[in-house]
């Protein structure tokens, strides 16, 4: 095991990737000689050469859409878009392209496409690179989407991606970056589809993902501190998403709140939450709960963005007021 | 000198799509082909002219209006007839229809319904194709439509930038959808939409199948030859509508009798004739050749098998072992 940072993490699969697999290639906005605007991709380009860290026009629906090409010609692209707000220029490639090609050919297409992008709030950005849309990713069919949470899966998700024949969308929360974890270096590819409980408990399932964990984990703290002790699941894939996992710590602890940074309405715990509707119903003893962004473009202004992202405050306060009213 | 043998050669595939398209249109009519059905007739010439130029290996990407595409590259029509009839027999196993005919076998890549959505991809599989030193080029049609789209400007700047053997082919049949080129153009010269570019284009006769298959091979020559990408436009006219939920109501039918006096089919027909390279008997004798070969399609569509429901949900994702 070593402590690295997740955008070391991330860095260590391209790096492995780009060794061990001739077709692997990574292309983006500033990939290269800018060395990643997260500096993801720091020292990629003198290691492995222009061919194969590719530095782009500002074009993110043509690079999105040649990495399909190239994925479809025998590659195995990494495309890297800035940050999720860009994607969403990508969309025809993605929503038309990507996850269809497979379906609509009966079959006879493979996309073998990883995509990266950043995603979410908290660093004063402002509404047009903070939100957090990978629930609507999510929505699709046809892709696969990793949301890691912690450097490990940072390093394990890329790879497990890069291994699949499918389309999968990597998104890193920016916040995440700097964040240390222990990773182990000769580990192969996480298992992509499977949420963990991150931390053991009986009396609330608190749900998350991604930029989110660390201050659900924080807030199971606070939560312990009143002997009330919180199960934490990181779903770590959103799909497919492994709603076994969802209704076996529902099932143990009979309350679930989910906390997301996207927008509540039509959010991706607005389907978890369903999922437990439909399938763990009969063991609730209270409705189910969400904290999610408040319903505005991100603002810029540090104590007015801090209110519009979910705070273990308002996780303490949900589940609070979860065990008063159904206690 | 015009070689016989090939130029009959051209003038069956043009009167295959010709028919092909006719039956098409028929069976729309009594419900056995639904959804949009975008008809090729009149633009023939461009389709079987330009697929000269190619080679078995290089990859073609085409729009929703593909089928001449497809028969030119030597989808069989049985095949084709049976995707537009759903079945599970045709070349998308019935899960595309008319506009996303795929063919892997034959690096036939869509059958691309988002006007401009098939040029990243075709600028992807030629990065595929220069990363791992093939010596190969893929093709990539689409309308005077698509010269609007985002989508055609970043595709050409990226070919060009990287050098990649992309053959980009301009069907210019003046309408995007119903609107007139000069009506969403601003510079509606497409061949100079590549000097921003510094790609090399030329523009020919959509209409005269020996015009287009001159231009291909010189532009395929140059993409061959690792000089980069290059942009044809081919002038053509679409005779029919353009879908089968199209009035017509933006152009006069004068417009339409003057493009039909230049049908590529009879043009070439005539013109072979005046050389002595053609009998009458030959024509009726390639009529009746590709008569029963699209009987045959539509046979052979009828009869395949519709896919089972059960197998809804196959081919989203990778069926894993």
């Amino acid at each position: 095991m070593t402590k690295m940072t997740y955008r070391d993490a991330i860095r260590s699969a391209l790096r492995e990737a780009l060794r061990t697999d001739p077709r692997v290639f990574l292309m983006g906005e500033d990939v290269g000689g800018y060395g990643g605007a997260f500096k993801v991709s720091y020292g990629l380009l003198e290691e492995f050469g222009p061919d194969r860290v590719r530095d782009t026009p500002l074009s993110e629906n043509t690079f999105l859409g040649a990495g399909i090409g190239a994925a479809l010609g025998g590659m195995r692209p990494i495309v890297e878009i800035m940050t999720v707000n860009f994607s969403l220029l990508a969309l025809d490639q993605i929503v038309n392209n990507a996850a269809t090609l497979r379906h609509m050919s009966g079959g006879q297409l493979s996309v073998p496409l990883v995509v990266r992008m950043t995603t979410g709030g908290g660093r004063q950005l402002a509404a047009q690179h903070s939100h957090s849309l990978e629930g609507w990713f999510a929505h699709i069919p046809g892709i696969k989407v990793v949301v890691p949470a912690v450097a490990a899966d940072a390093r394990g998700l890329v790879l497990a991606a890069l291994r699949d024949p499918d389309p999968v969308f990597v998104f890193e929360h920016a916040t995440l970056y700097p964040v240390e974890g222990e990773v182990d270096e000769q580990a192969g590819p996480a298992d992509l589809g499977r949420a963990l409980v991150r931390r053991p408990g009986d009396a609330v399932s608190l749900i998350t993902y991604g930029g989110t964990l660390g201050t659900v984990l924080h807030a199971a703290d606070e939560l312990a501190r009143d002997g009330v002790e919180a199960e934490v699941i990181d779903l770590r894939t959103l799909r497919p998403l492994d709603t076994e996992t969802i209704l076996a710590s529902v099932a143990k602890t009979h309350r679930a709140v989910i906390v997301d940074e996207g927008w509540r309405t039509c959010s991706f715990a607005a389907e978890v939450s369903a999922r437990i509707m439909e399938g763990g119903f009969y063991s609730l003893d209270a409705p189910v709960a969400r904290v999610c962004s408040a319903e505005v473009p991100m603002p810029y202004a540090k104590h007015m963005e801090d209110a519009a992202l979910p705070q273990a405050p308002a996780i303490v306060a949900a589940v609070r007021e979860m065990l008063v009213a159904h206690g | 000198m015009i070689d016989r043998v090939h130029a009959l050669v051209l003038l069956r595939q043009m009167m295959l799509i010709r028919r092909f398209e006719e039956k098409a249109a028929e069976l729309y009519t009594l419900g056995k082909i639904r959804g949009f059905l975008h008809l090729y007739i009149g633009e023939e010439a461009v389709a079987v002219g330009a697929m000269q130029a190619l080679t078995p290996e290089d990859g073609i990407v085409a729009t929703y209006r593909e089928h001449g595409q497809a028969l030119a590259r030597g989808i069989p029509a049985g095949v084709l007839m049976a995707e537009m009839f759903g079945k599970a027999s045709g070349c998308s196993r019935g899960r595309g229809g008319s506009m996303h005919f795929f063919d892997v076998s034959r690096r036939f890549y869509g059958g691309h319904a988002i006007v401009g959505g098939g040029l990243p991809v075709a600028v992807g599989l030629a990065l595929a194709d220069k990363l791992q030193a093939r010596a190969r080029i893929t093709a990539c049609f689409f309308g005077d439509g698509a010269v609007a789209e985002g989508e055609f400007h970043e595709s050409l700047n990226l070919a060009a930038l990287w050098k990649l053997p992309v053959l980009f082919l301009c069907e210019n049949n003046l309408y995007a959808m119903g609107t007139a080129l000069a009506r969403h153009q601003a510079q509606p010269d497409i061949r100079r939409k590549a000097d921003g570019y510094g790609m090399a284009a030329a523009v020919a006769d959509g209409m005269d199948v020996l015009a287009v298959e001159d231009a291909a091979r010189e532009a395929a020559a140059h993409v061959r030859r690792g000089d980069g990408p290059f942009l044809l436009e081919l002038q053509t006219y679409r005779f029919r509508a353009h879908s089968t939920a199209d009035p017509e109501l933006y152009r006069g039918k004068e417009e339409v009798a003057m493009w039909r006096r230049r049908d590529p089919i009879v043009l070439f027909t005539s013109r072979l004739q005046a050389m002595g390279l053609l009998a009458e008997a030959d024509v009726a004798s390639l009529q009746r050749a590709v008569d029963g070969e699209v009987d045959e399609a539509v046979r052979l569509a009828d009869a395949g098998p519709w896919e089972s429901v059960e197998d809804l949900t196959r081919h989203v994702y990778a069926e894993m072992p």
